[in-house]
């Protein structure tokens, strides 16, 4: 397999340049070495993670594990953490890497390290193909339902002019049934609640018009592990132009991957 | 250290909080004057009607009185549109409140009718006066006297109830509370301000209703 000895290639010179790497084991030759890589994935987010019907994590993230895995040549050993713990589980050395929805701020890259985006996150308004909108101006003379609150109705509405009416409903199942109603023919929502509609294969489509706010899913590891980053990252770009990813993307959103991912 | 009340944010939200008493008043008034139409027309159908009629009527009271307001509303607004029938928010918040004190109202009217001595419809028939003229001069209005208190009530309560049209994102009231406490975070005084307008306008509608009651009744010591 020529890609599973660029690959061990990539690894050891990485390691013969990581001389100043920290004092524990490379985790990339660790991995390698015990032919296993723990993921940390989410169990309770879908779609990237949640519960299937055999009780085992199933979702994008946890395809997107396997895949790392299968690229490298070892076992996946998934480890299904919470939002709330799934950096403490890497700094304290539980897993190898997080693929957890993890969105990259600068509070996180204090602590941590992270691979290129691999999973599209953002907000935008959504709608029918017979509504033809492409940005924020067309909006005009434009009803949008929107979950009051949320991120994407506090930056709409700062972005949009007075001729567009915002309807504002309670929580995001609100906002699905007044689309799937036809209540309101534009959503501003995720695309994550997108995928949730179009899973149910409904005769309105909500497809992206344009986005309101970008920030995608990262693979979190630890500071100072330039080896494994650079193999994650090699099998990233590799998934992205082999078509991998975006089986991956229209499986769990329903959806083509953006081109600027 | 006591929590610090801050109301700075309401000259900025004033045209919000402005634009949902408008709303709020506007559903009440609508509501109440067709929802009272609607009972009557109800109570006079289930108390003296033709008998055919008359299980028709009884099914829309009790379903509408078995059921929560929300649901009916929810109904409307989210199910119809499958039938083809759809309505903006203000319609449908518009319709369920007539519906819903049609209802009620129904039954408080119908209390009061069933309530008028046999004498009084045969002093009507003995003047000569129609079936329709006697209901309406001389049945309906000391029915409505009688159970004036208990309409008025009824009135204020689907005022209150008013605000679950927020849900579907008629901008009423709760509407502009919910909208102005998720731009500012300021939940306790956000609705200690909607609790002391909704107080107002309860008092006020109260008020109004007397008022009303004291013109529409104007032989209130004979009747009594």
């Amino acid at each position: 397999m020529q890609r599973r000895s660029f690959i061990a290639l990539a690894a050891a010179l990485a390691t013969l340049a990581g001389a100043t790497a920290p004092a524990h084991a490379d985790a990339l030759e660790t991995i390698m070495e015990t032919g296993t890589i723990r993921i940390a994935v989410p169990q309770d987010f879908p779609p990237f993670g949640s519960v299937g019907t055999d009780l085992q994590p199933v979702g994008y993230d946890i395809d997107m594990a396997m895949l790392i895995g299968e690229r490298l040549g070892v076992d996946v050993e998934i480890v299904p953490v919470t939002s709330a713990n799934r950096i403490p589980y890497l700094q304290t050395d539980m897993v190898d890497l997080v693929i957890s929805s993890l969105g990259k701020n600068a509070e996180r890259e204090a602590v941590i390290d992270f691979t290129d985006a691999y999973a599209p996150f953002f907000n935008g308004v959504f709608g029918p193909d017979s509504i033809d909108v492409g940005s924020v101006e067309d909006l005009d003379g434009q009803i949008v339902g929107v979950t009051r609150g949320s991120v994407e109705d506090l930056t709409l509405t700062d972005m949009i002019g007075d001729g567009v009416t915002m309807r504002r409903y309670e929580d995001n199942n609100g906002t699905i049934s007044a689309f799937l109603s036809g209540q309101v023919e534009l959503i501003a929502t995720g695309n994550v609640v997108a995928a949730a509609i179009l899973e149910r294969d409904p005769d309105i489509r909500p497809e992206i018009k344009f986005l309101v706010q970008d920030s995608p899913c990262y693979i979190g590891l630890n500071q100072g592990e330039d080896a494994l980053k650079a193999a994650i990252n090699e099998i990233i770009a590799e998934a992205k132009t082999d078509g991998s990813l975006e089986a991956i993307s229209m499986e769990w959103l329903g959806q083509e991957l953006p081109e600027d991912l | 250290m006591g929590y610090q009340l801050n109301f700075g944010w309401i000259p900025q939200y004033m045209p919000v909080l402005l634009h949902g008493i408008g709303i709020t008043i506007y559903l009440i008034a609508v509501g109440a004057v067709a929802g009272c139409i609607l009972g009557i027309v109800c109570a006079w159908t289930r108390a003296l009607g033709p008998v055919w009629a008359r299980p028709p009527v009884a099914a829309y009271v009790e379903l509408i009185r078995n059921t929560p307001f929300m649901v009916q509303l929810f109904f409307i607004f989210f199910g119809l549109p499958s039938l083809g029938v759809q309505m903006n928010e203000l319609q449908a918040a518009t319709l369920a409140m007539i519906v819903n004190l049609g209802a009620y109202s129904c039954e408080i009217i119908r209390a009061g009718i069933q309530a008028t001595p046999k004498g009084q419809f045969e002093a009507g028939a003995s003047l000569a006066m129609s079936r329709i003229q006697t209901f309406r001069h001389v049945v309906l209005i000391p029915a409505l006297q009688r159970i004036w208190p208990a309409l008025s009530s009824q009135i204020v309560i689907v005022m209150l109830g008013s605000a679950v049209v927020s849900q579907v994102a008629a901008e009423d009231l709760t509407y502009a509370a919910n909208f102005i406490q998720s731009r500012n975070f300021r939940a306790f005084e956000t609705y200690i301000v909607a609790t002391v307008v909704y107080l107002g306008l309860s008092i006020l509608l109260r008020f109004a209703l007397d008022a009303l009651g004291w013109v529409l009744f104007p032989r209130r010591k004979a009747a009594r």
